[in-house]
C-alpha cells in the first residue's frame, strides 16, 4: 500500500524532490548559495523559490501553490543558474549544491514577460466583467510586468462554452491558463479526481471524464478547486441575482442564517488580515442590506448535536445493552455535504454508518418554513430562506430533491461568504466599519459548540460535550471544556474519553472508553474509509469528517486565496468566540430546550424530528454512465 | 451495453491487469492492447481499466485523448493513417488525399458509411524520404501515388 500511495499523483506532476535533512547541523545539512550575489545558508533540498522567499525575494509564481505538489508546468518563475544552459523554474530546483542564482537579469525578466504574453495570447476576457478582478493572479502578473499591449495577440472570441451545469461549481475554460491547480487539488489533495488536462498541444484544456457536464461526473462540489485557481476559469454558482430580486420583492419574507466560517473569513475581503471574527457588523450589515431576519445557524448546529448525540446512544445502546450485531457503528458525522456526495458515490456500501441527522443548514430551513412560519404567523410560500455558508457544496444540498420536509424548498438559496462579500460592497458598506448587533430572536443564542463546527474536530467537540454530559451527568473533564485532541490540522486524529460514573439509565455505558476520529479533507476520509472497510474500526464509535482541508473555514466558498496559515488563524478566531460565549454546551441553549418542549415534543430522533431533521441517502456508486 | 458484453470487456480488461500488472507504467500497454482488438477504448472499459489500477477514470481518459493513435470513440474496422507532414507534403501528399478522399466519400476525421474504413491524418511516420507515405492498420505504405493509395484502399476488406 505504502509504495503503491506514492504514485497516486501522476509522477509527471511530482518532479525532483530532495527530502530535507532532518537536521540541519549535521555536516551537509546545508547549503551556501550566492542568489543575486549574496551569500545564503539553506537546508539541503530547498528549493530555490523557497530560499528566495526566506531571503525577501519576490519570484513570480502561478502553477504553484502552498497546498499542492510541485507541477513546474507555467516556467514564469524561472531564475538564471549559473553554469547551466537554460533557465530554471524555480518552484521545483531543489537545492543540493552551491549555486549561484540570479533573480532578475535581463534574459530573466524577458522570458517571464513572453511566457505572460504567450498566457494572455490564449486567455479571453476582459477584467471588468469578470468575478476575480483586483483578485487575480494572472491579472496581477500582467501588471508587474507592465504589459501594456498584446505582443503575441489576444483572443477575439471565447473557445469554449462555460459549463454551467452544476449546481456548485462553474467553468468557463475560456479563462483558464493550464496551470492544472485544480487537477491537483482534486486528485491528490481530495482524491476525488474529475479533473485532469485533455487533448494535447493547442487542444489542451482541463476537462472532466469523456468532456462531460460537471453534474453529470462524480464532482462531490466541495470547490477546493475554485479555491486554489488563479484565474477566474472555477467560481461558484452565484444566486445574488435572485436574492436582490427577493430582497427589493415587499411581498417576501427574506431570511438568512449565518454560518461561523463566513464570519471568520468575511472580514478577508474587506482587506483585514485573517483571523477576525465579524459576526456582530455582519448582522448589521445584513440588516442593512435589507435581509428580514439574521439568524444563527449554530442554533440548528446545537440542534444537530441533540439529535446526532441521541443517534449515537442509540446505537451505542442496541450494540452494548442489547447485543445487536447489525448495529452500525462507528457513528459517522453528516454535516459536510462534499462529504455526503463522496461517500454517496465512492463507498455506498457504507452509507448505513452515515448519521442520518440533517446539517446544520438544512434543519435551519425545515424548522424556519415549520415552526417559525407557524410562530411568526407568515406563509411558508413568502419565506425566502437564504443560508450563509463558507461551502459551494451547499448549493448543491439545498437543491436535493429529498430536503422538502417542509413542503416547500427548505433552503432557497446557499450563498458563498465570496459571493455575500460582494453583495455588501454593492450595497455600499464597507463591514469593518459597522457597529455591532445581535442575530434575531427567536433563535438569538446558540452555544459555542454550534459554532466552533466551523473547524475539523468541532464537530467531535461539541458533541462530547453534550454526550458526556448526558451520560454521566458531569462536565467532559477538560480544561475550561476544550477538548484539546479534537483541535488542530493534523489529517487524522483519534482519541478516547472514558465513560464513568455513569447515570442510572446509561449504566450499560460504564466503563467504556469512547473512541473517537477526526479526519477532513477527502484524501483522508479516504483512508478512514479503507479501515473501515479492513475492519479496523471495530471499537472505535464516533467518527467525523469535513470534507474540506481545515473544515468549513476552508471550505470552497470562502475568501480566496488559502493557505494553511489563513486557515489556521481562522481557526483560532473561532475558537477565541467560542471561549468568549458564556454558553458552550448544545444542550444548555435555551431556544434548543424552547423548541423540544413547545414543537418537538417527543424529543430527539422522535418521528417528527425524523421528518424534519433527518435525511436518507442516495447510493451513487461511482459508474459514470 | 448488455451485461453479458460488459462482462466479457471486464474479464478482457482484467487479464490484461493480469498480465502487465497495476503500476501507472501498465496503463499505455493496456490501452494499446484495447486498442488493436477493438479499434476504440470505449467509456466502460476506460473506467473498468482505472478501476482496476486504482487512479481515475478522467485520468485514463487524459492520456487517450493525448495520443493520436488511441480513441475514446467507435472506428471503422480499418484505420488509414496518410502522413501530413512537411516532407510527404512537398513529395505530393496533397494529391493522394484528394483521392482518397474521392474514392471514400468521407473527408478526414470521418468513418465510411459501412465501418470499413476510418481515414485520418497522422504526423511523421519517420519516412520523410520515401514520401507521401500512409499506414493502414500497422502497415506502412511509402512513394504513393494516388493511383498507388487507391488500389490499396480497394484491397481492404
Ligand atoms: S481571469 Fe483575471 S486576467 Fe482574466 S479576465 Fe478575469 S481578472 Fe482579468
Ligand atoms: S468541486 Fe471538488 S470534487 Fe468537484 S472538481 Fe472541484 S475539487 Fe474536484
Ligand atoms: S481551471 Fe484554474 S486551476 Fe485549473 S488549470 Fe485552469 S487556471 Fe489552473
Ligand atoms: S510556479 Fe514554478 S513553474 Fe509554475
Amino acid at each position: 500500500m505504502e509504495s503503491k500511495e506514492k504514485y497516486r499523483v501522476p509522477v509527471s506532476q511530482k518532479p525532483h524532490v530532495v527530502e530535507k535533512p532532518r537536521d540541519i547541523n549535521t555536516i551537509g545539512g546545508t547549503v551556501t548559495i550566492e542568489i543575486n550575489e549574496k551569500k545564503v545558508s539553506v537546508p539541503m533540498g530547498t528549493t530555490i523559490l523557497e530560499a528566495c522567499r526566506e531571503n525577501q525575494i519576490h519570484i513570480p509564481t502561478l502553477c504553484h501553490h502552498d497546498d499542492l505538489c510541485v507541477a513546474g508546468v507555467c516556467r514564469v518563475c524561472v531564475v538564471e543558474v549559473e553554469g547551466m544552459r537554460t533557465l530554471q523554474a524555480s518552484c521545483t530546483f531543489p537545492i543540493t549544491a552551491p549555486v549561484k542564482i540570479h533573480t532578475s537579469t535581463p534574459m530573466v525578466r524577458k522570458a517571464r514577460r513572453h511566457i505572460i504574453d504567450l498566457l494572455l495570447s490564449e486567455h479571453y476576457g476582459e477584467c471588468y466583467s469578470c468575478f476575480r478582478n483586483q483578485n487575480c493572479e494572472l491579472q496581477k502578473l500582467a501588471k508587474e510586468y507592465g504589459v501594456d499591449q498584446y505582443n503575441f495577440g489576444h483572443l477575439e472570441k471565447p473557445r469554449y462554452e462555460t459549463d454551467r451545469s452544476s449546481a456548485s461549481v462553474i467553468r468557463d475554460m475560456n479563462k483558464c491558463i493550464l496551470c492544472k491547480r485544480c487537477v491537483r487539488t482534486c486528485i491528490d489533495l481530495q482524491e476525488v479526481g474529475v479533473l485532469e488536462a485533455i487533448n494535447r498541444g493547442h487542444e489542451t484544456h482541463i476537462g472532466t471524464f469523456f468532456d462531460k457536464p460537471l453534474s453529470d461526473v462524480i464532482c462531490i462540489n466541495c470547490g477546493q478547486c475554485i479555491n486554489r485557481c488563479p484565474t477566474a476559469a472555477l467560481r461558484a454558482n452565484d444566486p445574488s441575482d435572485e436574492l436582490w430580486e427577493a430582497i427589493e420583492n415587499p411581498k417576501k419574507h427574506v431570511v438568512i442564517q449565518t454560518a461561523p466560517s463566513p464570519r471568520a473569513g468575511i472580514g478577508e475581503e474587506f482587506g483585514l488580515e485573517p483571523g477576525h471574527s465579524m459576526t456582530g457588523e455582519l448582522n448589521t450589515a445584513l440588516r442593512r442590506i435589507g435581509f428580514d431576519r439574521v439568524f444563527d445557524t449554530n442554533f440548528t448546529a446545537d440542534l444537530t448535536i441533540m439529535e446526532e448525540g441521541t443517534e449515537l446512544l442509540n446505537r451505542l445502546k442496541k450494540a452494548v445493552l442489547l447485543g445487536d450485531e447489525s448495529v452500525k457503528l462507528p457513528q459517522f458525522t453528516s454535516c459536510s455535504p462534499g462529504w455526503v456526495k463522496f461517500i454517496e458515490h465512492f463507498y455506498p456500501e457504507f452509507l448505513g454508518y452515515l448519521s442520518t441527522a440533517k446539517s446544520p443548514q438544512q434543519m435551519f430551513g425545515a424548522v424556519i418554513k415549520t415552526f417559525y412560519a407557524k410562530e411568526s404567523g407568515i406563509d411558508p410560500a413568502d419565506i425566502v430562506s437564504v443560508a450563509l455558508m463558507p461551502c459551494s457544496a451547499k448549493k448543491f444540498e439545498c437543491n436535493r430533491p429529498e430536503m422538502r420536509a417542509s413542503g416547500y424548498k427548505d433552503v432557497d438559496y446557499g450563498l458563498t461568504t465570496r459571493e455575500l462579500a460582494q453583495m455588501i460592497k454593492e450595497a455600499g458598506i464597507y463591514l469593518p466599519e459597522m457597529p455591532k448587533s445581535h442575530f434575531d430572536e427567536p433563535f438569538g443564542d446558540a452555544s459555542g459548540a454550534g459554532l466552533i463546527f466551523g473547524a475539523t474536530g468541532g464537530v467531535m467537540e461539541a458533541a462530547l460535550r453534550t454526550v458526556y454530559e448526558l451520560v454521566t451527568g458531569r462536565e467532559v473533564p477538560f480544561k475550561n471544556l476544550n477538548i484539546v485532541p479534537c483541535r488542530g490540522f493534523e489529517g487524522i486524529k483519534q482519541a478516547s474519553v472514558m465513560l464513568e460514573g455513569c447515570k442510572d439509565e446509561y449504566s450499560f455505558l460504564e466503563g467504556i472508553e469512547l473512541k473517537f476520529i477526526v479526519a477532513h479533507g477527502t484524501a483522508n476520509a479516504k483512508k478512514v474509509m479503507e479501515m473501515l472497510r479492513k475492519g479496523e474500526l471495530k471499537d472505535v464509535h464516533f467518527v467525523e469528517i469535513m470534507a474540506c482541508p481545515g473544515g468549513c473555514l476552508g471550505g470552497g466558498g470562502q475568501p480566496i486565496p488559502t493557505s494553511e496559515e489563513i486557515r489556521k488563524k481562522r481557526a483560532e478566531a473561532i475558537y477565541a468566540e467560542d471561549e468568549s460565549l458564556s454558553l458552550r454546551k448544545s444542550h444548555e441553549n435555551p431556544y434548543v430546550k424552547y423548541i423540544y418542549e413547545n414543537f418537538l415534543t417527543e424529543g430527539p430522533c422522535s418521528e417528527l424530528s425524523h421528518h424534519l431533521l433527518h435525511t436518507h441517502y442516495q447510493k451513487r456508486g461511482k459508474f459514470i454512465a | 451495453m448488455l451485461v453479458l458484453e460488459k462482462n466479457s470487456l471486464t474479464e478482457e480488461v482484467e487479464s490484461l491487469v493480469e498480465f502487465y500488472g497495476t503500476e501507472r507504467s501498465a496503463l499505455l500497454p493496456i490501452l494499446q492492447a484495447v486498442q488493436r482488438k477493438h479499434k476504440y477504448v470505449s467509456d466502460f472499459v476506460q473506467q473498468e481499466i482505472a478501476r482496476l489500477l486504482d487512479i481515475h477514470p478522467v485520468e485514463v481518459y487524459s492520456v487517450v485523448s493525448f495520443y493520436a493513435f488511441l480513441h475514446s470513440e467507435p472506428q471503422g474496422r480499418n484505420i488509414v493513417r496518410l502522413c501530413q507532414t512537411i516532407a510527404c507534403d512537398l513529395a505530393g501528399k496533397e494529391a493522394v488525399a484528394r483521392a482518397v478522399e474521392r474514392e471514400l466519400g468521407i473527408t478526414f476525421g470521418q468513418t465510411t458509411k459501412d465501418k470499413r474504413i476510418t481515414l485520418e491524418y497522422a504526423n511523421c511516420l519517420g519516412m520523410c524520404d520515401q514520401g507521401p507515405a500512409m499506414i493502414v492498420n500497422d502497415r506502412v505504405y511509402t512513394h504513393l501515388t494516388p493511383e498507388k493509395a487507391i488500389n490499396i484502399l480497394n484491397e481492404i476488406k
